[in-house]
């Protein structure tokens, strides 16, 4: 069984990011990017399946700017077999994404496709869901807990009352929670080992995909400061402020 | 404008997002359908059909959207959507699932998690953990659309009397298939809309000391119980009390964060509470820098004190 996982290159999670002083987006300049984290699950879950002996592939998919092959070389250090960067300077946004996912995946034909369930730039939480929808494919979204057997995977999910067990047919999509897994950390030799392994290019017009964005960006703002308050000396005087000042006790 | 809102609900009745999200229907303003799919779901219809402004409730009541999967309830939206403008869902787990399937069907882009309509095809919405606001224009056709629930004040529930009719769902896709879920169950207020969220970090240091210490804090408020990354991750609470960036959206009366550091993450959750209250022996913990009361100190000695205090 072939894995593919699409894998995003966003602004790192540490980094406090900084609004364009023009409006138009925030500062990507001089700033350290990295693997989206629930990709990073992905790719994990990926590899685990392959060590379990369920998977007998994984392939990493990234689209975007040249600075992409960077976050495939990390992903194929983690344990990834091979690797296809879609490259492009276009603005791309998720329906665009899915649609290059969804080619690759018509060249590709895995059986199972592992997204993160969001990028932590455009928190859109969408790729997984559209690809799985292009397809015609069933999706088990925010995984938590994921078993792979006889042509069906059952998940477990993260929903807002607690968690649910679906089970899927293959071939499907799933998406990451936080909890699926723990990545593991690239050792020296592996990261060696991935600069050798193979890195495809392909270009959306190659994959015959017109990736438009369809949404326009009009502004970028930063949201409103909250004042800093004041720290209390102590439990009484905290209770005194919540009753009488904030009046937010009952 | 024709807009379709696509209610979350038990079947017996609406939960409160769906109020939240007609709000954000209403100020797009025009004709609103309010789209009930589940089983034995006539409450739920019934009440979505008393809320004044709503002009039609369709129901699609078939035993296979009991519990049902992002394929059904993509289809039978999709199934609802024709001739409406709009899509819309409450931005939590459940619009999250399948709404994109629904874009992607109609072969347009989803708006996801607004804040704000600025007008019938503009939208804000938080981008970056909330660091940075988006105002996005939609040229599609049709617009997809999941709201952030504590973004708008919810519709009142009652007062209307809008017809109910009944919606043939499509058949069960085979695709994927409930099996399970483990609910969380709970005396407490929901977290995505308690007036008072008592939050414990990763400072609580195991599950016990999570329940013993905040329990009683959250007993004596009437308040939901919430967690860091952290403490979920550490198991000390379930992974449906996370608030942040990736868990749930919270923005109740009163907020405190207790032994809870502030990352960017955790903030992109509660930082539009109305008072916020942090606990922690860090005088530089970034959660201060969002508190409208600090309290720099042990949390096991603090809450204990300050439940006493309380009285
Ligand atoms: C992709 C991604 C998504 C994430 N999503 C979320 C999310 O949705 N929500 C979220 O919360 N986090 C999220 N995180 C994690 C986030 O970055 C932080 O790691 C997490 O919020 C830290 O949790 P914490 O504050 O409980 O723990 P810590 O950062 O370890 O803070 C513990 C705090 O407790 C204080 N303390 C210790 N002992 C005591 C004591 N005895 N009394 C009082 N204070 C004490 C310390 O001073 C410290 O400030 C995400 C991270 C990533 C990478």
């Amino acid at each position: 069984m072939k894995i593919l996982v699409p894998v995003k290159r966003v602004i790192d999670y540490n980094v406090k990011i900084r609004v364009a002083a023009d409006g138009s987006g925030v500062e990507t300049a001089n700033v350290k990017m990295s693997m989206n984290p629930f990709d990073e699950i992905a790719v994990e879950e990926a590899v685990r399946l392959k060590e379990a002996g369920v998977a007998t592939e994984v392939v990493v998919v990234s689209a975007g700017v040249a600075g992409c092959v960077d976050t495939l070389r990390t992903a194929m250090a983690l344990g990834a077999d091979r690797a296809i960067h879609v490259n492009t300077d276009a603005e791309l946004q998720p329906l665009a994404v899915a649609k290059l996912l969804k080619a690759v995946a018509g060249r590709e034909q895995p059986q199972l496709v592992i997204c993160g369930k969001q990028a932590i730039d455009d928190d859109a939480n969408q790729t997984g869901q559209m690809l799985a929808a292009l397809l015609g494919w069933g999706q088990a979204a925010f995984a938590s807990k994921v078993s792979v057997a006889d042509g069906r995977a059952s998940v477990t999910r993260e929903i807002d009352g607690g968690l649910e067990t679906v089970s899927v047919a293959l071939p499907a999509v799933i998406t990451t929670d936080l909890r699926l897994n723990e990545p593991r950390f690239a050792s020296l030799p592996n990261i060696m080992k991935a600069k050798k392994k193979p890195l495809d290019t392909v270009t959306p017009d190659e994959l015959g995909v017109d990736v438009t964005p369809r949404l326009k960006t009009l502004k970028v703002a930063e949201p409103p400061k909250r004042q800093a308050g004041v720290k209390v000396a102590s439990v009484a005087e905290l209770v005194a402020k919540l009753r009488d000042e904030a009046k937010v006790l009952r | 404008m024709s807009i379709l809102v696509i209610a979350e609900h038990d079947n017996a009745g609406l939960r409160p997002a769906t109020l939240n999200t007609l709000a954000a229907a209403a100020k797009i303003g025009g004709d609103i359908t309010v789209l009930v799919a589940g089983s034995g779901c006539a409450g739920a219809a019934a009440a979505a059909a008393a809320v004044p402004g709503v002009a039609k409730v369709l129901s699609a009541d078939a035993a296979h959207l009991a519990h049902p999967t992002a394929e059904d309830l993509a289809a039978v939206t999709l199934a609802a959507a024709a001739g409406h403008s709009h899509v819309l869902a409450p931005a939590g787990s459940f619009g999250k699932n399948f709404m994109p399937r629904v874009a992607a069907t109609l072969d347009v882009a989803q708006v996801s998690d607004i804040v704000e309509v600025v007008s019938a095809d503009t939208f804000v919405r938080p981008i970056y953990a909330g660091n940075a606001l988006a105002t996005v224009q939609s040229a599609d056709p049709v617009k997809v659309v999941t709201v952030r629930a504590t973004a708008f004040d919810p519709v009142a529930a009652t007062g209307g009397s809008a017809p109910v009719e009944a919606l043939a769902a499509p058949a069960a896709s085979l695709l994927s298939a409930f099996v399970s879920q483990e609910l969380s169950t709970s005396a407490r207020p929901e977290l995505g809309n308690a007036r008072v969220v008592v939050t414990g970090g990763r400072a609580l240091g195991s599950a016990e000391a999570y329940a013993s210490v905040l329990e009683p804090l959250a007993d004596r408020l009437g308040a939901a119980l919430g967690a860091s990354r952290a403490a979920v991750d550490s198991g000390y609470a379930p992974n449906d009390a996370q608030v942040g960036q990736t868990g749930k959206i919270v923005a109740p009366d009163l907020y405190i964060a207790i032994g809870v550091s502030g990352a960017i993450q955790h903030l992109a959750g509660m930082k539009d509470s109305k008072v916020i209250v942090a606990i922690n022996k860090d005088p530089e913990a970034a959660i201060f820098q969002v508190a409208d009361y600090g309290l720099v100190g042990d949390l096991f000695e603090l809450v204990p004190a300050l439940v006493k205090e309380l009285g």
